[in-house]
């Protein structure tokens, strides 16, 4: 462990920074479903909007965890369900890249979490949330790739 | 079986005469080799027509300057050259320029590969201090070294001691290398393709039958994967985690010569030498603020996992990138495992197939559910 984290671990309410990226078609809708219908979901996701799960480069994941993110979630359409027809088979392949990668450069698998969400389920939506700010605060604060000095 | 040209002069000569009679008898436009430029044993990649100059070439000299696969990709960029070339390459070039042409940087058409069951190379550091030429030790004893499996190469790069994909894919003509103790006196070329026939037809030799995966081969595959084996085992990677490879990428100096002779990485435009790769001045005081100092330039160990995300399920394993390193990051290994490690996800080899497509540019509506949650 490095000096620059210990403040963070010895703070009693660390709480988790997460970014999640999702799809304008699908989970976006999903998360703003969850909005207006006033489900309760931890408030540790930062979201970026995307126009496609496909439209997500490995390069943007392995940057908010060398940034300082804690987590990340990738969300999208159901297969089959893409609003440009095959987006999210190609980002699930990518995915299936990033996370073997991610398990070389050792970095827990509970931190990036990819998950199918669509635009009728706020609920989901709200679980898929709470599932991933559980599994990163379990994980702690995360070891980032940057040099020491 | 398959069908072999065996000529009675050494492999070297062999092939030149075999070169010089494609451009003599106008079988082929130009060759494309390594070829002698000084007298200190230095070799470079050459497009070249004229017959007398095939005297100059050195088809099988253990060193490589470049892959070739990203020379034959800038030839070939902007559309097929109009007449044959022969291309003498090794395996791995082989496999570099099939993938460039796959990702459409290039174009097979109008080429004849000759390419050789390879016994590696020497490193760059070897090759340039002038201590390898035709007539040194190193030369001799890398000869030694491809005729018998149980010296097999003591000196090559470690890549290439590890390397089991030997045996060129998509050749027209495979010149017998390995494990062929007659080297000196005889050349065998397995004509893999009708074109690589067509081509041979009516050359001087003999024409005979031959299996090439003999007892040799076999042999000399096996050392390699154990030579794998022992040298993922002493690289320690497979438990280098964020500690280590934090601590083998902090050495950087950021020169980026491993992306500039990587065959795979074809970007005009880097995304690691664009704006895009600064921070921002703001960036860079919030970073001293968090961890009360930085080590400058800040993104190094960033660069490198970027690069083996871009690179990975495309790495041929050529070794360049360690061959290169000014800093002795060992590259090649790290490219090596993280390659093979992705690579199986999808049971690809690259630049086996040019009709494979590359996984990321497909997929099947039914797989990979382990990945979503």
């Amino acid at each position: 462990m490095s000096e620059h984290r210990k403040p963070n671990t010895e703070h009693r309410n660390w709480q988790p920074k997460i970014i999640a990226f999702l799809c304008n078609w699908c989970s976006y809708a999903g998360a703003d479903l969850a909005g207006v219908s006033r489900i309760q979901y931890p408030p540790n996701i930062r979201v970026i909007r995307v126009p496609c799960s496909g439209r997500i480069n490995p390069i943007f994941v392995l940057k908010c965890l060398q940034n300082g993110f804690d987590g990340v979630l990738v969300s999208g359409c159901y297969p089959g369900d893409c609003h440009y027809i095959s987006g999210n088979y190609y980002a699930r392949r990518k995915f299936a890249i990033l996370k073997t990668l991610l398990e070389f450069i050792g970095i827990e698998p509970g931190r990036v979490q990819f998950s199918w969400v669509s635009a009728g389920e706020g609920e989901k939506f709200a679980q898929v949330v709470k599932k991933v700010t559980d599994d990163v605060k379990k994980l702690g604060p995360a070891k980032r790739f940057v040099k020491r000095v | 079986m398959s069908k072999v040209l065996k000529i009675d002069k050494n492999v070297h000569e062999g092939v030149r005469e075999l070169l010089r009679s494609f451009l003599e008898n106008k079988k082929v436009k130009g060759v494309f080799a390594l070829k002698k430029i000084n007298e200190n044993g230095a070799v470079a990649y050459s497009l070249i027509t004229n017959p007398n100059m095939v005297e100059a070439i050195l088809p099988f000299f253990p060193f490589m300057p470049a892959n070739a696969g990203k020379l034959l990709s800038h030839l070939t960029l902007t559309g097929s050259l109009k007449g044959p070339i022969a291309a003498v390459v090794r395996p791995c070039e082989l496999r570099a320029f099939v993938e460039l042409v796959k990702r459409e940087q290039g174009s097979l058409e109008n080429f004849l590969f000759i390419s050789s069951s390879c016994g590696g190379v020497y490193s760059l550091e070897k090759s340039v201090n002038g201590d390898l030429s035709t007539d040194s030790e190193l030369w001799s004893k890398y000869w030694d070294g491809v005729k018998n499996p149980e010296n097999q190469m003591a000196d090559v790069r470690p890549t290439c001691k590890a390397c089991e994909h030997f045996l060129p894919y998509s050749a027209d003509m495979t010149v017998l290398l390995l494990g062929n103790k007659a080297i000196d006196t005889e050349c065998k070329i397995s004509l893999n393709t009708d074109k690589g026939e067509k081509f041979a037809d009516g050359a001087k030799g003999e024409f005979i039958e031959e299996e090439i995966e003999n007892e040799a081969l076999k042999l000399f595959r096996n050392k390699r994967i154990e030579e794998k084996k022992r040298l993922f085992a002493e690289s320690q990677i497979e438990k280098f985690g964020m500690d280590g490879l934090i601590k083998t990428f902090g050495r950087c100096i950021g020169c980026h010569g491993c992306s500039n002779i990587c065959p795979i990485c074809y970007c005009n435009l880097c995304t690691f030498d664009s704006r895009d790769y600064e921070w921002e001045p703001s960036t860079y005081e919030t970073e001293i603020e968090k961890r009360g100092g930085i080590r400058v330039p800040p993104n190094t160990v960033f660069y490198h996992i970027g690069r083996l995300t871009h690179v990975g399920i495309s790495c041929v394993g050529c070794g360049l990138c360690s061959d290169v390193c000014p800093a002795d990051i060992p590259l090649s290994t790290i490219f090596l495992k993280v390659g093979e490690s992705v690579q199986k996800v999808f049971d690809y080899l690259p630049g086996k197939d040019v009709e494979e497509a590359i996984p990321l540019t497909t997929f099947e509506t039914e797989e990979l559910t382990e990945v979503e949650d």
